[in-house]
């Protein structure tokens, strides 16, 4: 779209199961006629003789041959609507039409403002009453937010966020503080930090102070706060932006479960080693939330027992080698590692990154690796470049240290660890400003 | 009642660039995005044009990044491209 705003003629060519989402894309952007050109799904896999039947074959979005949609795309002379353009406003008011509550269920359900679960709807004493618990404005923005990075920013305010974390809530009655964060989308993991031996009366750890669960079955629905924040994020991350609308603004082949609820605090009194956050340069006394993209499938054991290097090791090899995992132990687990001679999380994670290996045939092979990190090996970006030059079976290191992030939560009924894949920190926030 | 969604931008309508009469003789640029596999796919696009358009002359690029604009790519285009084509994307 900048090409063809310079002046250059363009067509872009997509596979059709995304005709929806980029057509959408190109009227968001002001240019609903956009030329694009379609071939089947997928392409990834495909070997040149099928792509080749592909380039003579039919278009099959527009129904013609793909070749006459990609040289018609270039050469049809313009109309009056591609010569104008779409522009136009989309109302998001502030407060709804008067309602039934039945019949503002439905419109919640019908729009997808929900995750189809009963929401508490948001009101405006509701939200009062939300709002009560920040000092700051209700009109203050807080942030922007798109679904992906070839889409328009949404904007939204404290108020906002308040509707979102409030409808989203189990029951009328809820913590006074919440992290009232949201400003990226797909963050669906989060983590809330804070230091065990602050008690002053205004600054008790966040995560005490609204009941999070750190203990016994922390990633389970056994808590009113950890369910609570995890929905609430799911509902502002698909809300803000305008919608997560499946094939729209939602391309996920297979979605996450972990997008309804992964939220959880750390451990701290039972860590023998130190917080998250102060390893990441906050003060003891801080309370913070740290948001990870989150997501990919957990890998669980035991231990560490006799054998536990072996498990690690396969365990990391078992994660996506684009995204480091989460590696979330039990206090008895972390304990445990201390007595193998691991006195700082820092230790696990180089031994993490140490023999966390994959032959580099298996790593490139990786469909992320090749989208995203190939290009930057192909520009000279290190470490990738010198990985790039390995010989196909030389077992070269899947992830950076910064990749990697153990974190100590469980409530020591079992000896029990997870990785959770697909787990870089986006960003971490102090909670105690949002007061 | 409120509403939960954000406030969404204005958009403002945009022309799109004035087509070729055809494409001989023309510069085109065959844009490889960089999802996995489009560098085959282009490659494809390329043989094409070779058999079918020899008048054309195609020049194959690619950004830096996947996902990310490349403003030095998008000035040597705008430079001394005629036409582009991008694959492929999402």
């Amino acid at each position: 779209m900048a090409l063809e705003a310079a002046g250059v003629p363009t067509v872009a060519v997509h596979t059709h199961v995304f005709a929806r989402l980029v057509r959408s894309v190109a009227t968001a952007n002001g240019m609903p006629t956009l030329r694009q050109a379609f071939v089947p799904q997928p392409v990834v896999g495909r070997t040149a003789p099928e792509l080749r039947a592909y380039v003579e074959g039919t278009d099959p979005i527009n129904n013609c041959s793909f070749i006459e949609s990609m040289i018609g795309g270039l050469t049809r002379p313009l109309d009056g609507q591609d010569l104008a353009g779409l522009s136009y406003t989309r109302s998001t008011p502030r407060l709804l039409d008067a309602d039934s509550e039945d019949n503002l269920h439905r419109l919640f359900t019908e729009n997808r403002w929900t995750d189809f679960a009963p929401v508490v709807l948001p009101t405006e004493e509701r939200v009062a009453a939300m709002l009560s618990g920040t000092s700051h404005a209700a009109d203050e923005v807080v942030g922007r937010l798109r679904p992906t990075a070839y889409r328009e920013f949404w904007e939204f305010t404290v108020e906002k966020v308040a509707v979102n974390a409030g409808h989203g809530r189990r029951e009328p009655r809820v913590p006074a503080r919440h992290p009232r964060d949201g400003r990226k989308r797909h963050f669906r993991s989060l983590e809330l930090d804070d230091v065990s031996g602050d008690r002053r009366p205004r600054q008790r750890p966040i995560r005490d102070e609204i009941g999070m669960n750190y203990r016994i079955g922390a990633f389970g629905p056994h808590s009113h706060a950890n369910v609570t924040i995890g929905r609430a994020y799911g509902l502002l991350s698909q809300n803000l932006q305008g919608g997560s609308v499946p094939q729209e603004t939602y391309l996920g082949s297979q979605g996450n479960f972990l997008s309804y609820n992964a939220t959880f605090a750390e451990n701290e009194q039972a860590s023998p080693w130190e917080p998250f956050h102060v390893q990441h340069g906050f003060k003891p006394e801080d309370s913070t939330v740290s948001l990870f993209l989150g997501g990919w499938v957990p890998v669980f054991g035991g231990g560490p027992r006799e054998t536990w290097e072996e498990k690690f090791t396969r365990s990391l090899q078992a994660c996506d080698p684009y995204t480091g995992p989460i590696i979330a132990l039990d206090p008895l687990v972390a304990r445990g590692f201390v007595d193998r001679g691991f006195t700082t999380k820092q230790q696990l994670i180089d031994w993490c990154v140490e023999h966390a290996r994959l032959p580099a045939r298996e790593y490139w092979d990786n469909q992320w690796i090749q989208t995203l990190h190939r290009p930057r090996a192909l520009a000279g970006v290190e470490p990738y470049a010198s990985m790039l030059k390995a010989a196909p079976d030389e077992l070269i290191r899947m992830f950076r240290p910064e990749d990697i992030h153990v974190v100590v939560v469980g409530g020591e009924t079992g000896a029990m660890w997870k990785m959770i894949g697909g787990g870089p920190r986006l960003t971490i926030v102090q909670i105690d400003r949002w007061r | 009642m409120h509403d939960p969604r954000g406030y969404p931008p204005e958009v403002i309508g945009k022309r799109l660039a004035a087509r070729l009469e055809n494409l001989d003789g023309k510069a085109i640029y065959l844009v490889d995005c960089l999802f996995d596999n489009s560098d085959l796919f282009v490659d494809q696009l390329r043989c094409w044009f070779g058999e079918h358009l020899p008048g054309t002359e195609v020049r194959v690029a690619r950004p830096k990044e996947s996902w990310v604009d490349d403003p030095e790519l998008r000035a040597r285009i705008e430079a001394d491209g005629d036409a582009a084509i991008l694959g492929v994307g999402l």
